[in-house]
């Protein structure tokens, strides 16, 4: 690649943001008796580090798991025992048993960001290098404009070196997206050992699951279930196995090991929804007190159909039609199905929608680059917990202008580039006028815009939190003019930014797509039958 | 109605976003950039110069004229030209906005965050000046490569050198200093001289003398230049000065713009009758010959040198008594000691003076701080676009120049950022100006090229290695040294190259003219 120096220098730029965002404070900063997720993750050191593996995931009077107890797979806490030892060796204080609990100085924060920072260039950085040049049919310097957008989204920034995420996302992230490069790629084993790693650092990586067992299983198919590929599938049967029993394998020794562990990363018992997630059931609420009227067993089975349904048009076209390209475009869908319908979702879980999205940036720059810069907004609130704001303002805004520069993005929201095509020629049939879609979008991105700035601003400047909500839902009652509005002033949030997401999924969601092919469009649209267009039905 | 409206507000939105991912866009989405980066870079550490610019403020906002330069509270008293004073004093106007407290004389070293933060960002809006500049300057690199791809145009190579310049991006925004802004005047100036509209460069110039009398350094080049080629008004065939067409009008108004200037800024102490008092604070003799910090330059070789041989245990009177008494006279003789080379006629040749000039005086300056580099760097870029050779003499100044800048950084959060924004800096210097010249012979021989990867090993043992050996408390200067003495190699080289360069090459401005 003759352009080397400039990926070198987006790279550069990166770390150089990645740095001076961990220069700013952290969650939980001074604040006993709980502190925040920094301490979490310093405190998983301590008992990684001076407990047998055995307790690590039990109660007892070293390990008190009310207080930032582990909860996430075993990965996780091989990692957390591997920083101790770094600690070990700068401080021991440190990692001290029960008598480090809140350690906070200058020096420990500084080996706490080294340890996301090199993290993150061991295993996301590259991957997201590797991921831009492996793209085909787009010039060198779009690569390199491709990478410096991902590498600057500030949602994940902001989350692994300003608030300090429980668990390095950039880690989790990073080999889901080895994951998906290895399987793009096919190298199928290699990118699905690195998949299986990803979930075993993280649980929430399940969100991403589906599309690949979809996307393997139709490998599989295609090259003819009774041949190669049931080999293909043992192989993968072989690997996945493999590779968690090796994860585990410390925890197998006795049943009630493993189902401690269970149980620690799946905690059912936590309510729908925690307070302020920009998804279905928090908006609904607004309406609908879902929490209050449906018990909790129900909840459960409610959330999991919805999920269920709204993912399964994307994954049964998948399997049938394997692609790299349809297969990015099903991660985005399914991540987002998880996040607006499944249960007990975290507002950091947008991330995991975000992951996927970045990676089609190049191939719907519009959208990817509004649901991106929603989706930080969506975090606003906790950031501002954190005392973030000027990172994420400044971060944000260096993303929108990498974005808007380096894709144009304005020039292109015809609807062949906003993949809408097939859908609004659809509703063409019905409704001849319907031509002014992208218009609509264009101005729905402004107006977007525009509130998210001016929420911005009045969360800043207005200081009585009690006047806020209200403040929040008369602009959304502005918006959706049939609404109720006496009913939206009571609750506070983002729901808001939940409008776009919705937009988004109603737009990129499969099941237009399915409706739209069953209305024969097949035939209309010349392009349907290229191959390497199949992606058109995803969005 | 109201949807109306908000369609209308949409659309010129829209507008302005288009305007932004048109053309042009390219240098405002650079601007923008390092903006943000300035400020990303607000909660890094801070040197003393921002208790020293507090200080100002509180001196200037509180206390009438005629105690500004007698004010001596703080151990930070105003040393810079009345232009700053003023300039602090506007600010200041700004700053009671923020915290009332800072603007108190007697609350030394304050720094509350609304403090922090107005510094910080004062610094950051008055680098508008300097975009503002870079974009003139852009203007006048003239684009005779037409290449298709925008990465490799002189333009935009240039305005990512100037405008990410990582020696102004430390020293300003980090270390903290009002830089920018006057580099800002100083590249308006020199694009006002590239331009033609010499009256309005040496307005420029003289403003920005009355700010900061550093630059007093490069002054002669502008006189020479002016004289040359404002006021000689016609050229004889070959390019030599015709003697009779001097424009006694030209020098006349000239030297007006140039006196009122003065007045305005003096004016004022000359009627309080404090003139030796604001000349003695802004022209401390009595500070030693090297900063404490070693720039370097000539003087630190010689002191490295010194301190060698006093270590190893040889006597030091021999060397002490080469300078015996480090008299100011003899560190200002020699800084002006070359017959500036007349400035070819045209503004290349003018810029080249002015380089030499910043690099004379730096070599041998009278207390020169390692900072004043950027007073080489800085110019020195507008030159780079324009030939290989410049482009390689460029790479020498600034790798080295920047490198020597480090010390002043010395805290651990601070590290990884200075490292990888020179990195950032360097890598794409390089390379840019590689890929600008790539039909030409190579930048760099083997030797520069082994010189500047050795910065690499050099830093690796002052910041990872010494540390940890048992010399750091026997010796611990040993870094600084070792910093300044080979960047003052490097240094010294593309000073003799560029000198060289000077009286060998064909002057660009005799064929361009004609």
């Amino acid at each position: 690649m003759e352009k080397w120096y400039l990926m070198t220098a987006v790279v550069l730029l990166g770390l150089t943001v990645r740095w001076t965002v961990s220069l700013n404070s952290y969650s939980g900063a001074g604040k006993p008796p709980m502190f925040g997720d920094y301490e979490a993750q310093r405190h998983w050191q301590e008992i990684t580090f001076n407990l047998p593996i055995k307790q690590w995931y039990f109660n007892s009077s070293d390990n008190n798991l009310q207080y930032w107890g582990l909860d996430y797979p075993p990965l996780t806490a091989y990692h957390s025992l591997l920083c101790a030892y770094v600690a070990q060796f700068i401080n021991p204080d440190w990692i001290a048993l029960h008598s480090s609990r809140g350690y906070e100085s200058q020096a420990h924060k500084l080996f706490m960001r080294a340890t996301v920072l090199i993290a993150d260039l061991l295993i996301y950085i590259p991957a997201v290098v590797l991921h831009c040049c492996c793209l085909k049919e787009i010039s060198t310097k779009k690569k390199i404009a491709n990478a410096l957008c991902i590498l600057l989204y500030p949602g994940l920034i902001l989350i692994d070196y300003g608030h300090f995420q429980i668990m390095y996302n950039s880690v989790s992230l990073g080999l889901a997206l080895w994951g998906v490069l290895g399987v793009s790629c096919d190298w199928d084993l290699l990118g699905s050992l690195a998949f299986c790693l990803a979930v075993n650092y993280k649980q929430m990586e399940l969100y991403h699951s589906l599309p690949f067992f979809c996307f393997l299983l139709g490998k599989c198919f295609k090259k003819g279930l009774k041949g190669k590929g049931f080999v293909l599938f043992v192989k993968l049967a072989g690997t996945v196995v493999a590779s968690f029993t090796l994860c585990w394998l410390p925890f197998f020794t006795e049943r009630a090991q493993a189902l401690q562990v269970l149980r620690r990363l799946f905690p059912v018992d936590r309510g729908l929804f925690e307070d302020k997630v920009a998804n279905i059931w928090c908006s609904v609420s607004v309406f609908l007190k879902i929490k209050d009227i449906l018990p909790h067993h129900v909840q459960i089975i409610v959330s999991f159909c919805l999920t269920l349904l709204s993912l399964l048009p994307a994954c049964v076209k998948l399997t049938l039609q394997p692609s790299p390209k349809g297969f990015r475009f099903t991660l985005v869908s399914c991540a987002l199905s998880f996040f607006l319908f499944s249960f007990q979702v975290h507002e950091k879980s947008i991330l995991l929608v975000s992951l996927p999205v970045c990676l089609v940036l190049s191939e719907i720059p519009f959208m990817s680059t509004w649901f991106l810069l929603v989706s930080t907004f969506s975090m606003l609130p906790l950031l501002l917990k954190d005392d973030l704001l000027m990172p994420s303002v400044v971060t944000t805004m260096a993303f929108f202008i990498a974005c808007a520069t380096s894709f144009s993005i304005f020039e292109k929201t015809s609807e062949e580039e906003l993949r809408l095509k097939s859908f609004s020629v659809s509703v063409r049939k019905h409704l001849p006028r319907f031509t002014f879609l992208p218009r609509i979008i264009q101005h729905l991105f402004i107006i977007s815009v525009i509130t998210m700035v001016l929420l911005t601003l009045m969360t800043v400047t207005l200081d009585p939190p009690q006047k806020l909500p209200d403040l929040f839902s008369v602009l959304i009652s502005t918006e959706l003019t049939s609404a109720n509005p006496p009913l939206l002033l009571r609750k506070t949030g983002p729901e808001l930014t939940s409008v776009p997401i919705f937009l988004y999924f109603i737009c990129g969601t499969p099941t237009t797509a399915w409706c739209a092919k069953r209305c024969h469009v097949r035939t209309q649209d010349s392009n349907w039958q290229t191959p390497g267009r199949q992606s058109r039905t995803y969005t | 109605m109201r949807i109306k409206w908000v369609e209308c507000a949409a659309l010129s939105v829209m507008a302005a976003l288009s305007v932004m991912t048109g053309g042009g866009s390219w240098f405002l989405a650079l601007a923008l950039g390092v903006t943000l980066l300035k400020c990303l870079l607000i909660p890094t550490y801070h040197s003393t110069d921002f208790e020293v610019h507090r200080n100002w403020l509180a001196i200037t906002h509180s206390l009438p004229i005629s105690q500004w330069y007698y004010e001596a509270t703080s151990e930070w008293t105003l040393d810079y030209p009345p232009f700053f004073a003023w300039f602090e004093y506007a600010l200041s106007h700004v700053a009671k906005y923020f915290d009332q407290e800072m603007l108190n004389v007697h609350n030394l070293n304050y720094s509350s965050s609304r403090t922090l933060l107005f510094q910080r960002f004062s610094v950051i809006f008055t680098d508008a000046l300097f975009v503002y500049a870079v974009h003139e300057c852009c203007k006048c690199v003239d684009g005779k490569k037409a290449c298709k791809e925008l990465t490799e145009k002189p333009k935009f190579i240039l305005s990512v050198l100037l405008l990410w310049n990582f020696g102004l991006l430390i020293v300003d925004h980090i270390h903290f200093q009002y830089n920018g802004f006057l580099f800002g005047l100083m590249l308006l100036s020199i694009a006002r001289l590239f331009q033609k509209r010499h009256m309005e460069g040496a307005f420029l110039f003289a403003v920005l003398l009355h700010f900061k009398h550093i630059y007093l350094y490069v002054a002669p080049a502008y006189g020479i230049y002016l004289l040359r080629s404002y006021c000689f008004t016609a050229n004889k065939p070959d390019g030599s000065i015709r003697w009779n067409s001097f424009s006694f009008v030209r020098l006349i108004s000239l030297g007006l713009t140039v006196f009122l200037v003065s007045a305005l800024s003096l004016g004022p102490f000359l009627a309080l009758n404090q003139l030796p008092q604001v000349f003695s604070r802004l022209f401390p003799f009595k500070r030693g010959l090297c900063h404490a910090y070693w720039a370097p330059n000539f003087w630190a070789v010689y002191n490295a040198l010194d301190k060698v041989l006093s270590v190893i245990g040889l006597n030091d009177k021999w060397f002490g008594s080469a300078v015996p008494t480090h008299s100011p006279s003899l560190g200002d003789s020699l800084g002006h000691p070359h017959l500036h080379p007349d400035c070819h006629i045209g503004p290349r040749g003018f810029l080249r003076c002015l380089i030499l000039c910043a690099l004379s005086s730096f070599m041998f300056g009278w207390h020169v701080h390692e900072k004043a580099i950027l007073l080489a760097i800085l110019p020195m870029s507008l030159l780079s676009v324009g030939k290989a050779g410049d482009a390689s003499i460029f790479l020498i100044l600034s790798t080295t120049g920047h490198y020597s800048l480090f010390p002043l950084l010395f805290t651990a959060p601070e590290l990884p950022i200075k490292i990888l924004l020179m990195l950032l800096f360097t890598i794409y210097s390089i390379s840019s100006l590689k890929t600008l010249f790539r039909k030409e012979k190579p930048l760099f021989n083997w030797m520069e090229t082994f010189y500047l990867l050795g910065l690499g090993p050099l830093e690796v043992f002052c910041e990872f290695v010494f540390p940890f050996t048992s010399w750091k408390l026997k010796y611990p200067f040993i870094p600084l040294l070792l910093t300044s003495v080979y960047c003052a190699v490097g240094i010294t080289y593309a000073w003799f190259k560029l000198y060289v360069s000077v009286f060998t090459d064909p002057p660009v401005g005799k064929t361009k003219k004609q």
